[in-house]
């Protein structure tokens, strides 16, 4: 098994090495810091990261829009729920299950299923030569022909979410 | 670059995600792990769309991202409801629904 394609698109390689390795230490940062809104930031550089590999995988439209929606939207929306719902915005300690340890065990053995699978299933297989970046007009043409169902159900959704959640949260 | 490489990642960062699912008492942070599982999900289907050359890996990673946002819209809502009832927002005290 290679850990990386060293005969092909050497600088592409570095490049997801650092990138991988910053986002894995920041998804770390989120799941075991003790300040929620520390936890927040690090979640904001993991999302940056995916958008950052996302254009290494000649995806453009969907970095543009993870930086979009994610880094702008949704983020705004989890600080805003951490100061809505806590008034202490320091250190916390009271923030794990009390058998926090039982994730531990279940999220390795999850992870060495699937790098066997991985490592057996796909080997050494490279990515083609890099290919043109996915144009947004192929994009739209996938969504509005062959997907066209599924983009009507997600309006809808939308369309609750937008609802439920004014329904959810007014005062009244 | 190496397929496995990508999907390796995408491992890595999910079973951070479930960690974090399981471990967490804070609701909004249980949130924000569900947010890292979306991801390492998104990275994958990019990665086999590279492999195979098509654009339909593309078109299902912005459906998840759309489907992200609204849940997180909605999820808040909740833990917003929550906190304005209970004053708190440790999932582990939600046990009304416990036989």
């Amino acid at each position: 098994m290679m850990l990386a394609a060293t005969d092909i698109q050497i600088a592409q390689n570095i490049g997801f090495g650092i990138i991988a390795a910053v986002m894995i230490v920041a998804a770390l940062k989120v799941v075991t810091s003790r300040n929620v809104v520390h936890a927040a930031l690090a979640l904001v550089v993991v999302m940056a990261g995916a958008a950052a590999q996302y254009l290494l995988l000649a995806a453009e439209f969907v970095a543009v829009a993870q930086v979009l929606v994610y880094v702008g939207a949704v983020m705004v929306l989890f600080l805003f729920g951490i100061m809505l719902t806590r008034a202490k915005l320091g250190k916390d300690t009271d923030l794990n299950n009390k058998n926090w340890g039982l994730g531990i065990p279940v999220a390795l053995l999850m992870l060495g299923v699937m790098v066997w699978v991985l490592v057996d299933g796909f080997e050494d297989t490279k990515l083609a030569e890099p290919r043109p970046p996915v144009s947004t007009a192929a994009i739209s043409d996938s969504i509005f022909t062959v997907y066209l169902l599924p983009f009507w159900a997600l309006s809808f959704v939308l369309l609750a979410a937008v609802i439920g959640a004014i329904v959810l949260a007014r005062k009244d | 670059m190496l397929i496995n490489n990508f999907l390796l990642l995408g491992a890595v960062l999910f079973c951070i995600g479930v960690y974090g699912v399981i471990a967490r008492k804070n609701a909004v942070l249980v949130l924000m792990s569900i947010e890292l599982i979306l991801n390492s999900v998104n990275i994958n289907l990019l990665a086999f769309d590279q492999l195979w050359g098509n654009v339909d890996g593309n078109t299902f990673a912005l459906y998840i991202i759309a489907v992200a946002a609204g849940e997180v819209g909605v999820g808040l809502a909740m833990v917003l409801l929550i906190y304005r009832n209970r004053k708190t927002i440790s999932l582990d005290e939600l046990s009304e629904m416990k036989g």
